[in-house]
């Protein structure tokens, strides 16, 4: 697959949240308001961005050798919670300003179905480890796009709140149920009329 | 034996409905009866293990560096699942795909082991993993079942001997509700039955006021 097949593929094809369902609990828990929404999104870009490129490299470069592929949950999960440590520490030294954006969001994503999903699904598809970065970064953007969509949904329900019994999960559940029924239009045949698959 | 403690899980402080815990397999397994049954007997063995685990191991383990080991811990039992399933169940392997691994991050298991099991005796932690393991495979097979009925007309279950394991349901099968079986279904689903139990949990609570009065 190309690059730009798998850019496509990520952000809108199979849209992590809309459509794979990965990383649904930040995606209701932190979309209330568009600042922390985009915070949210970048960060969870960065980690799967560099969480892809890392996790490629653990599988070839030591279990694939080592006989050990069964481990790769274990193996994956515990880079990831290190590298999501590493991330925050690297931040607040380099970077006080990101960090104090992105610092709340980081630790919550070493549970995020997203990154780990990621990670499982380049070793599924055995992609390269470029295209692991592309996907990863692909999978982050498809996120934030979602992420950010809802949380403006949120914003003007506020204004007009519907029901009390539909207030808060259940209405954002709804809405993002719609957005899915949208997202429906990108599908395989988008890549097939552009010719990239 | 504190009855409660295995109780509680599944009706008053179910994972799936009441907790909201553990969305992601939740929706993207449900699409097949099987497959809910699956993944909820997957996830009720790796928090029963991990939570007598966990409980066992909690005065050993420094509280600074608790989560990792908990994570540990669930990852390991979470590949038995996997290796068990793959080996015994090839299909049903295949068809939770990416989602098996996905129990490690499943927020009900270090859930329970951070907000139970570090806090509690081995047999009450145990009784609270086959608790809340109970309560999600039920709430995952009732999701499944409206959505497989309304969406495909059939109910996918184990095939044992001459029955095929798909029940066909005669008017439905031939005029489905496709999007039931789709990623929007699946959502808009879960919206509306989140929003009926909190009408149901709110209308108990005005009962029990009015009858305490």
């Amino acid at each position: 697959m190309s690059y730009i097949a798998i850019l496509l593929t990520y952000i809108f094809i199979n849209n992590f949240i809309l459509v794979k369902f990965l990383g649904l609990c930040p995606f209701i828990g932190v979309s209330k308001n568009s600042e922390s929404a985009i915070g949210m999104g970048l960060a969870v870009t960065f980690v799967t961005g560099t969480a892809s490129a890392v996790t490629w490299c653990v599988y070839y470069g030591l279990l694939l050798p080592l006989g050990l592929e069964y481990l790769k949950t274990i193996a994956f999960i515990l880079v990831i919670a290190a590298l999501v440590q590493l991330v925050e520490m690297v931040l607040r030294k380099m970077s006080p300003a990101l960090y104090k954006a992105l610092g709340i969001y980081l630790p919550l994503i070493t549970t995020n179905c997203a990154v780990l999903g990621i990670a499982i699904i380049n070793i599924d598809q055995a992609y390269g480890l470029l295209e692991s970065f592309v996907a990863g970064i692909a999978a982050g953007v498809g996120f934030t796009l979602a992420i950010i969509l809802m949380s403006n949904i949120r914003e003007s329900l506020d204004l007009k709140p519907p029901r009390k019994q539909f207030q808060g999960v259940p209405i954002a559940f709804i809405s993002a149920g719609l957005m899915a029924l949208s997202f429906m239009a990108f599908d395989n045949s988008l890549l097939s009329n552009l010719h990239l698959a | 034996m504190n009855t409660k403690e295995l109780t509680k899980g599944i009706f008053r402080e179910n994972p799936t409905f009441v907790i909201m815990l553990g969305m992601c397999p939740t929706l993207a397994v449900t699409t097949q009866v099987i497959n809910a049954v699956s993944m909820g007997a997957g996830v009720l063995f790796v928090l029963l293990f991990s939570n007598i685990f966990i409980s066992l191991l909690k005065n050993y383990i420094p509280g600074s560096v608790r989560i990792p080991c908990y994570v540990v811990v669930i990852a390991s039992f979470v590949t038995i699942v996997e290796m068990v399933f793959h080996a015994y169940v090839p299909a049903v392997y295949k068809a939770l795909g990416v989602y098996l691994p996905l129990i490690v991050v499943n927020c009900i298991i270090l859930g329970r082991a951070e907000a139970f099991a570090s806090k509690n005796g081995v047999l009450d932690s145990a009784l609270d993993a086959i608790g809340m393991g109970i309560g999600f495979t039920l709430a995952l097979t009732f999701i499944a079942l409206i959505r497989e009925v309304l969406g495909n007309g059939t109910i996918t279950l184990m095939p044992i001997g001459s029955f095929s394991g798909v029940i066909t349901i005669p008017v439905l099968s031939d005029w489905p509700v496709r999007t039931m079986t789709l990623a929007a279904g699946a959502l808009l689903l879960m919206g509306y039955l989140k929003a009926f139990f909190n009408w149901k949990t709110e209308r108990s609570a005005k009962k029990r006021l009015e009858a305490s009065r």
